[in-house]
């Protein structure tokens, strides 16, 4: 159990340096989440009534899309160097892998994600600066990292990786994409904790789940 | 195997005769929608078979990835595939009832968007398998998915069930009022999803055996080169 922390720990440390050192992920997809949130203002032309119904689909598209950007090239990397078979051969349980990449792709989301709140106060005018909110985004990252991370160790030695991590991922997040909209919706509408409570026992239930799933089935997916 | 295989399809075939003749002939055609109703006696067998294929997905994907076992994953993988055949027939026979009945195709109900995602994570299965790189990995990654996908189902229907409840102008719904069926509909109903269960039955052993001649062929072929 001890190793298996401390074996995760080391996988997480080693992905946020090489992040750190190359900034390429955060970089990337965080001009792909720009670029997202600039193009949903010619879909929707938001004038300031139709943004109040349209802005917590605008921010969680543009976090969901982001996400699987971040989610593809966790282990990406790992492929194209070809450190993926050297990290099977580590002596630590293949738990600890999803752990440690879970980790480093939920570090990179949620660097984003409040990257991205003051562009949407920029262009939107729209202030999603609330400790609630931010409790969202973290309830939110947690259950598309736990299903994503599982899905990405399979998309990534498939020949079509770029269709299939969508294809698996999207519909499974359902119900966390739900609870996120859902929160932003009643917060947004300036709703407290008592309007959003549904919504985060969804997601916290979905995260509590998945993370039991996906972190037993992941032994299965790398197994070679 | 080989038996109850070949003692299946006359079975099937004779009841899906009398199936026919009981829907368009016998039963009374209900008096609120007309004759349109009649497509229920299909509609609902077809989403139950299309339901328990999906249970035999999960379950078999489970005991594969303990046991190693390939032949449940010939199990899984063959439930999967007829499991999407009912559940696509399901999903059309739906909207041609809905549309006459309720005005729309489609609504976003938990038991319709449950439906769908279902259909859509299991089209994932069946993908999964096709792209992955060698035939022991299609395995053991479609077996996780199935598993998955399994899991995710309660929460897909209360998350969707949430949506609705909060959203409560778009809802049109099912006919809730489900007042008591009439005995000759009853029966219908009854005899039709018995019906849809051995065509179900029959069809996955075929298709059971097919994946077992591929498998076959597949290290016969191995075997020579």
């Amino acid at each position: 159990m001890r190793q298996s922390l401390r074996a995760a720990w080391a996988i997480y440390r080693k992905d946020l340096r090489v992040e750190l050192r190359t900034r390429e992920t955060v970089g990337s997809v965080l001009v792909f989440a720009v670029v997202t949130a600039f193009i949903f203002n010619f879909a929707f032309d938001p004038s300031p009534q139709v943004l109040g119904l349209v802005a917590p689909g605008i921010v969680w598209v543009a976090y969901v899309f982001t996400g699987m950007l971040g989610l593809n090239r966790t282990f990406q990397l790992e492929r194209d160097r070809g450190t993926l078979e050297l990290l099977l051969l580590a002596p630590a349980g293949r738990e600890a892998i999803y752990w440690g990449k879970l980790g480093g792709a939920l570090t990179v989301m949620l660097v984003v994600e409040a990257l991205m709140a003051p562009v949407f106060l920029f262009l939107y005018d729209l202030s999603l600066f609330s400790p609630l909110l931010a409790a969202t985004a973290v309830l939110a990252t947690v259950g598309f990292g736990a299903v994503g991370t599982l899905f990405a160790a399979i998309a990534v030695h498939t020949r079509s990786r770029e269709v299939l991590l969508p294809v698996l991922f999207l519909p499974l997040a359902m119900p966390v994409i739900v609870g996120a909209v859902g929160a932003t919706t009643a917060l947004l509408g300036g709703g407290g904790l008592a309007q959003v409570n549904p919504w985060f026992q969804l997601m916290a239930a979905f995260d509590l789940a998945t993370l039991m799933v996906c972190s037993w089935a992941f032994e299965h997916v790398l197994e070679e | 195997m080989r038996t109850a295989r070949i003692a299946l399809m006359p079975l099937a075939a004779v009841m899906v005769a009398v199936d026919l003749v009981l829907i368009f002939a016998w039963v009374p055609t209900e008096q609120v929608m007309g004759i349109v109703q009649r497509i229920f006696y299909l509609h609902v067998p077809l989403a139950i078979t299309g339901f328990v294929a999906f249970f035999l997905v999960a379950g078999a994907s489970a005991v594969y990835l303990i046991r190693k076992n390939p032949r449940w994953d010939r199990l899984a993988f063959s439930a999967g595939e007829v499991g999407v055949v009912m559940m696509t027939l399901a999903i059309i026979t739906g909207a041609l009832w809905a549309k006459p009945v309720w005005g729309v195709w489609w609504v976003w109900d938990a038991q319709l968007t449950t439906t769908f995602i279902l259909w859509v994570i299991y089209v994932g299965y069946l993908m999964v398998r096709a792209y992955a790189p060698t035939n022991e990995r299609g395995r053991r990654w479609a077996a996780v998915v199935g598993i998955v996908g399994a899991v995710d189902i309660p929460l897909i229907y209360v998350a969707a069930e949430l949506w609705r409840t909060l959203h409560p102008d778009k809802v049109i719904g099912p006919a809730a009022d489900e007042s008591s069926l009439e005995s000759a509909m009853a029966l219908t109903l009854l005899f039709s999803m018995l019906t849809f269960l051995v065509l179900f039955t029959w069809l996955l052993t075929e298709r059971l055996a097919l994946r077992r001649a591929e498998e076959a062929l597949a290290a016969l072929r191995a075997g020579e080169c």
